[in-house]
């Protein structure tokens, strides 16, 4: 295959996108008897669409088990999708559409695409020393080696606020916070131009969580990084994304901008998640939404809208018809019948 | 054998005694190879009946190995070396008034028959991690029914009965099925409410919840935490609430202690806490965390530094690496000082802080 053919054919995008994810898809089959016939499927990613201009955070929010994850591993293609579009503009490459790579291509993009996990004890191979793991990337991909090697990444460690006399330790001396940080100098030391950040401030205390949230935003500002967050707390999405999807079992619900979105949802489901959200404010302790029930099964999910069983505002026609995602206000993307007529409480300034 | 009074809790009496517990001078100690972490160092606080205690504090700061004293569950090497923990047991006597009387449970040996019919009877702990708390291999039904049996005289059946009940009370959908469950047929949401329903079986006085929520998502949270709220004002025992998310504690506690380096340095009622919080700690917690409908799109107030470690316990005031009001010869020893009624601060310059 030549670079040539990779070009995607339907090139319709906004000028300073970095990734345009069309109509993805992502259904894993369930196979049951001897013979592993498959009687079904989960969707856990049906019918996603995104796109993030260059230089910007999206928060792609919503609770376990409603494709975030999924989603951003395609995108990373640690799973080949079963449809739909992933459109990259890399830096040497230009557009390219990421589930049509063969093994070479999809090597050179690899450098650009780059991941920070959730969970930096699980994340970084105890037996290799800071130098090996955030050198690892310059070597494997021939951009240095020796005592360059060394000079790059004291200078990558030095960047995310640790000392570069730290090279030749190994994990276990090191806390949550400052392991989340040699996580982020690894993902850097190529320096890419999309970061998958998963759930990165989760397990770390609340002191640390803000200490690397600063982090990653003077990095963004410092590389022009564009970051896709992937979390589910709130208030964190809220202080670091420009712009926010939310998702259930599979579909997007409601896309918009941060402030638009925690002001004045449109989506009965947003309202609810902001509701859920524990305020640090004691005088707040009022009667709140609680969502009742559990997320629908992506195997067997319900009829019509995946949300009616625990949406309070449903009527009959949400139990028949499956809304689409549609543009209701300029920039505002939501699936939701009843959205032009609904007044859904926001987040109380 | 210990056997409480057939199912209900006498109603607390406020006039007669409003303390469960509480906890003196408390100091739990770990000698390991490296050297021995003072986890928990002189930690003092108490519990109301029917009240919610929040404890916060970041990892490492003691909350749970205080918590786990109480029980007389501290892992090993951890000892408890000094201090007490005073709990106190009311029971309806038999002209129907309630009696009470004093247990020093940092007394009791952990294997013990007393801390015995305590633990998982009056009081009860849930973990953060549901399946850390559920066995595997066994049903539900068999877990639940086990913990009634072994604290209260009553045959197999009526167990049962009581098992499927606190099921259904704790919301879980079809509890004459689910009580023949296995744990890992369960979701995340029912794993923690049938933990919750594993805790409350025998109706305890005081229920040690070390951070319930923190391995689900909100709604599943909010779910959870109005479940807690309102079993605590039907069943009216108190809670010690554990956990490192200041939301949680607004929402849920009366009291708020907050620890660092396995000492408390400020203790006040929980509108106080979040509004004149009076440590340069708390303070900077406060500040740090990102609030929900107030994107300013700067940066946080982040704490500068990080927790020390424990072997190394910074001298006098063990914030004072990290805070902004530090004054050398100030800080040295500082003192337990209530600042307002039922407000206390470790701070030497308490008093001096900025509004």
């Amino acid at each position: 295959m030549t670079l040539a053919d990779t070009k995607p054919k339907n090139l319709d995008v906004s000028e300073g996108d970095l990734l345009v994810v069309r109509d993805l898809r992502k259904y894993f089959p369930i196979n049951r008897g001897i013979l592993q016939r498959t009687v079904g499927h989960v969707k856990a990613v049906d019918g996603v669409s995104l796109s993030i201009p260059e230089g910007k955070t999206l928060g792609l929010v919503g609770e376990s088990g409603c494709g975030k994850t999924t989603t951003s591993r395609m995108i990373l293609r640690a799973f080949d999708p079963t449809g739909g579009e992933i459109l990259f503009r890399d830096r040497e490459l230009g557009w390219v559409n990421i589930p049509d790579l063969d093994k070479v291509s999809m090597r050179k993009i690899r450098r650009n695409l780059q991941m920070i996990f959730q969970d930096p004890f699980g994340s970084l191979n105890p037996r290799m020393s800071l130098l090996e793991i955030v050198g690892e990337p310059l070597l494997v991909n021939g951009v240095a080696s020796g005592e360059k090697l060394k000079d790059r990444v004291a200078h990558l460690l030095r960047i995310v606020g640790l000392r570069a006399e730290y090279m030749s330790r190994y994990p276990h001396a090191f806390s949550g916070g400052q392991r989340q940080r040699i996580g982020i100098a690894r993902a850097l030391a190529l320096q890419p131009q999309l970061v998958v950040c998963d759930e990165p401030v989760s397990a770390l205390d609340v002191s640390i969580q803000a200490q690397t949230l600063n982090l990653l935003a003077d990095l963004q500002e410092q590389f022009k990084l564009t970051y896709l967050f992937v979390a589910h707390d709130l208030s964190v999405v809220e202080h670091i994304c420009d712009r926010v999807a939310v998702m259930y079992v599979g579909k997007l619900t409601e896309v918009a901008d941060t402030e638009e979105l925690f002001l004045d949802p449109l989506h009965p489901y947003t309202e609810a998640l902001l509701a859920a959200v524990p305020k640090p404010n004691p005088r707040l302790r009022s009667k709140r939404i609680v969502l009742s029930g559990e997320v629908a099964n992506p195997a067997n999910p319900p009829s019509g809208c995946y949300f009616h069983p625990r949406c309070r505002y449903a009527v009959e026609r949400c139990k028949i018809e499956a809304p689409a995602l549609r543009e209701v206000k300029p920039n505002r993307l939501v699936s939701c019948h009843r959205a032009e007529e609904l007044e859904l409480q926001g987040v109380p300034v | 054998m210990d056997v409480k009074p057939n199912g209900v809790t006498a109603p607390p009496s406020r006039e007669v005694d409003d303390l469960l517990i509480e906890v003196k001078d408390l100091r739990t100690y770990f000698p390991i190879h490296e050297g021995t972490v003072r986890a928990v160092d002189g930690v003092s606080y108490s519990i109301r009946r029917g009240r919610t205690l929040g404890v916060v504090g970041e990892s490492g700061c003691g909350k749970s190995v205080t918590a786990q004293s109480i029980l007389r569950i501290v892992p090993p090497p951890g000892k408890v070396v000094s201090g007490e923990i005073i709990y106190h047991r009311q029971r309806a006597g038999s002209d129907g008034r309630a009696t009470e009387e004093q247990i020093d449970l940092s007394k009791l040996a952990p294997e013990s028959r007393e801390i015995r019919n305590i633990r998982g009877n009056e009081i009860a702990y849930i973990f953060q991690e549901p399946m850390a708390s559920l066995s595997p291999v066994h049903t539900m039904g068999h877990q639940i029914i086990e913990t009634i049996m072994l604290h209260q005289r009553v045959r197999k059946h009526e167990a049962r009965e009581r098992a499927i009940e606190v099921l259904r009370r704790v919301g879980m959908v079809q509890p004459d099925r689910t009580i023949d469950r296995y744990p890992h047929q369960l979701s995340g949401g029912q794993r923690q409410r049938a933990v919750i329903a594993l805790a409350l079986a025998c109706r305890p006085s005081l229920l040690i919840a070390d951070e319930p929520t923190t391995a689900l998502d909100v709604t599943t949270e909010a779910q959870i935490l109005d479940l807690m709220r309102e079993l605590q004002s039907e069943y009216g025992m108190a809670i010690q609430f554990i956990t490192h998310n200041l939301g949680v504690i607004a929402e849920m506690a009366d009291d708020v202690v907050v620890m660092y380096m396995g000492r408390q340095v400020e203790q006040a009622p929980v509108d106080d806490l979040f509004f004149d919080p009076r440590h340069p700690y708390t303070r900077a917690l406060l500040r740090s965390i990102p609030k929900l409908g107030r994107k300013t799109g700067g940066r946080l107030e982040a704490i500068k530094g990080m927790v020390p470690d424990p072997f190394s316990v910074p001298k006098g005031c063990a914030f004072h690496p990290r805070c902004p009001m530090y004054r050398p010869g100030v800080c040295d020893e500082p003192e337990w000082l209530e600042v307002k009624p039922r407000h206390w601060v470790r701070c030497s310059r308490a008093t001096e802080l900025p509004e």
